[in-house]
């Protein structure tokens, strides 16, 4: 079994044994811990101080760095620790990383990737709790990974340590202790842009990523033994290149689909993705719904926390208001 | 030329084709004025006219392959780091031709096969790019230099990447072009304390202020900070105090500056400045009326292969939104 704290630690070692560009740096990443996560204890102790290190807490300097370090030849990992922070790091990823590649007339691009943890559920309050994938959304030049297990976190991360573009990875707070399978081969890559079928159905389409792909096989697994529904789970591993075509064909089988997102729905990628599916495929579709967090900021107390974030029942009693039957007793 | 030789070692001829990289930068930006007036140059434009000895004088002391980082106002910063004059004015005409295929224009000038990381449109971005570009110096023996205004230096990227490559030890030199405004307003009245070498010597960086119109002055002082950092000392800063001849873009007058500052800067130009010293040097009036003439020839050459140069084709042109 591989934990996913474990799966991340492993891709960013092997990575780095794999490449000598590969540096990793950030706030307490280096320390013995190994982050507020306890992601990645040990890896300075392996690769020396040159390629792994603390940074202050700079977070303008770690990305500006990380994008100057990416264009003139080394694969920079940086850990921007929460989500959230990613507001001091917009400039050096959206005007000069993003659009190195476009801007420079392909004379290079800006390898590099910038890992947080994300997403609610822990009581961090609206500050340390959201999924800023969808502030990146519009960003011509940017890729967006939110792996769903430990399995997937490792071939992702993988993948877009060796991708030659700009990666915004995301890592679920409430991932990390997951264990489960590790990939069937230790090595294996999973590219960026590929959606993959978590779990096939005949009867609607559930659509996530992060953590939304664990909550909605749970759903599923319990639509199908209380209702006889079939759901058909997938996870799109990326949100940027957004992989239309897998969805599109689970939607000309199941003719339902239901976008689960961790976040508002108002700009969100779970209506954006509506969108696109309506626009090519709205004769295939019966019904298309999203399930979103509501329009406010993520609440500290448990009680306004678990209602804000929908999890597994809530994605279960949404299929089946749709479907029009009743909870099982 | 010798990159790392001093004033006192080096013979005249150095510095006479120094003046000519000074005159080209000159020559490309009077040119600039006269195609934007055109409607040749779109949008809009930052002219460093008068501060050519900064570039000028910082990239005389770099190894070709040493990393630069330029600003908006970063003509001058492509062309003193190596960029082709004429894949320059193309770039700035729009042309397919151009350094960036017209992608670019002239706030975001790319030029990777001469060390130029960039030029940036947000200010204090060259001074985090250039803090990344020594991360990578560093393992080759290289230094990254970043060129920013005196505006900058309130910038959250001046005073994080500052404390960042100071503690980390990289090979940076930081280089402060203070034409005492930002855009307009006067340096004085929105940066506190007043002295912005004061501020990097408080994260224990061994900085300088330097006439930034001396040639001979910026190029000494360079040479000093290129060799610390490369030396393994750590970052080094230099004030280079300079003015710009016209205002801030080309929206931009520059009427708020009191006529008898721009007549004691136009008195200071940094081309005169340089001829005079030439001439103390004992090069004589022709060898520079010689520079001159060629200068011009390239820059006169530039335009005219920019303007018959073709716009790049929407149709044909197939960008990439990613990297393979």
């Amino acid at each position: 079994m591989l934990e996913f704290r474990q799966a991340i630690r492993e891709a960013i070692i092997e990575e780095m044994e794999r490449d000598e560009s590969v540096v990793f740096f950030g706030e307490d990443v280096a320390a013995e811990q190994g982050g507020v996560f306890a992601v990645t204890p040990g890896i300075q102790e392996r690769f020396g101080a040159e390629r792994v290190f603390d940074t202050p807490i700079s977070e303008l300097a770690i990305t500006g760095a990380a994008f100057g370090a990416a264009v003139t030849g080394l694969r920079p990992i940086i850990e921007i620790m929460f989500g959230d922070f990613m507001g001091l790091s917009m400039d050096s990823l959206i005007n000069q990383s993003a659009k190195y590649w476009y801007l420079s007339n392909e004379q290079r691009s800006a390898p590099l990737v910038v890992r947080s943890a994300v997403g609610g559920g822990g009581r961090f309050g609206a500050i340390h709790s959201q999924t800023h994938a969808t502030w990146f959304q519009s960003v011509p030049g940017l890729k967006i990974a939110f792996p769903s297990s430990p399995a997937e976190a490792k071939g992702l991360l993988k993948g877009a340590i060796r991708d030659d573009n700009p990666v915004i990875f995301l890592e679920h707070k409430r991932l990390y202790s997951v264990k489960a399978p590790g990939p069937d081969e230790p090595d294996t890559v999973i590219p960026l842009g590929r959606a993959r079928i978590a779990r096939p159905g005949r009867d609607v389409t559930v659509v996530s990523a992060g953590k939304g792909v664990p909550d909605a096989l749970a759903a599923a697994e319990r639509l199908a033994g209380e209702h006889g529904i079939d759901a058909e789970v997938i996870d799109l591993r990326t949100l940027r290149p957004l992989d239309l075509d897998t969805v599109l064909a689970s939607v000309s089988r199941t003719h339902h689909v239901l976008a689960v997102e961790e976040g508002p729905a108002t700009g969100g990628w779970a209506a954006g993705l509506l969108g696109l599916v309506a626009e090519h495929a709205l004769h295939d579709l019966d019904d298309a719904w999203l399930l979103t967090t509501g329009e406010l900021p993520i609440p500290y107390s448990p009680t306004l926390e678990d209602a804000f974030i929908p999890g597994a029942e809530a994605i279960a009693a949404s299929v089946r208001e749709r479907a029009g039957v009743a909870a099982a007793r | 030329m010798t990159v790392g030789a001093t004033a006192s070692t080096e013979a005249p001829a150095a510095y006479l084709d120094r003046y000519g990289a000074m005159l080209l930068i000159r020559l490309f930006e009077t040119e600039m004025q006269r195609l934007f007036l055109k409607g040749e140059v779109h949008g809009t434009t930052h002219l460093c006219a008068g501060q050519e000895a900064v570039p000028v004088g910082v990239c005389s002391a770099l190894e070709p392959d040493d990393y630069l980082a330029g600003t908006y106002r970063g003509h001058g910063h492509a062309l003193a780091k190596g960029t082709d004059p004429d894949a320059l004015l193309a770039e700035m005409l729009g042309r397919a031709t151009g350094v960036c295929g017209g992608r670019a224009g002239s706030m975001n000038v790319i030029d990777v096969e001469h060390g130029l990381i960039g030029c940036f449109g947000i200010v204090g971005g060259s001074i985090a790019a250039a803090t990344g570009a020594a991360l990578t110096a560093k393992r080759e023996g290289r230094v990254a230099v970043a060129m920013f205004g005196d505006g900058a230096t309130n910038h959250g990227y001046f005073h994080e990447c500052l404390n960042f490559a100071k503690v980390l030890g990289l090979p940076a030199v930081f280089v402060c072009e203070n034409n005492f405004y930002g855009e307009f307003t006067p340096m004085l009245k929105v940066t506190a304390g007043g002295d912005i070498t004061a501020r990097a010597a408080a994260y224990g960086i061994p900085a300088r202020t330097v006439d930034g119109n001396d040639l001979w002055a910026v190029r000494e002082a360079a040479v000093e900070a290129v060799r610390g950092a490369r030396a393994g000392e750590g970052p080094r800063f230099l004030e280079c105090q300079t003015y710009r001849h016209h205002g801030h873009s080309k929206a931009d007058p520059g009427k708020y500056r009191p006529p008898e500052e721009v007549e004691r800067w136009l008195a200071h130009d940094p081309l005169n400045v340089a001829r005079e010293r030439l001439r103390q040097l004992g090069v004589s009036d022709d060898e520079i009326a010689d520079v001159e003439g060629m200068i011009t020839a390239r820059i006169d050459r530039a335009v005219e292969n920019a303007l018959a140069a073709p716009y790049p084709d929407p149709v044909t042109e197939h960008a990439t939104e990613f990297a393979p």
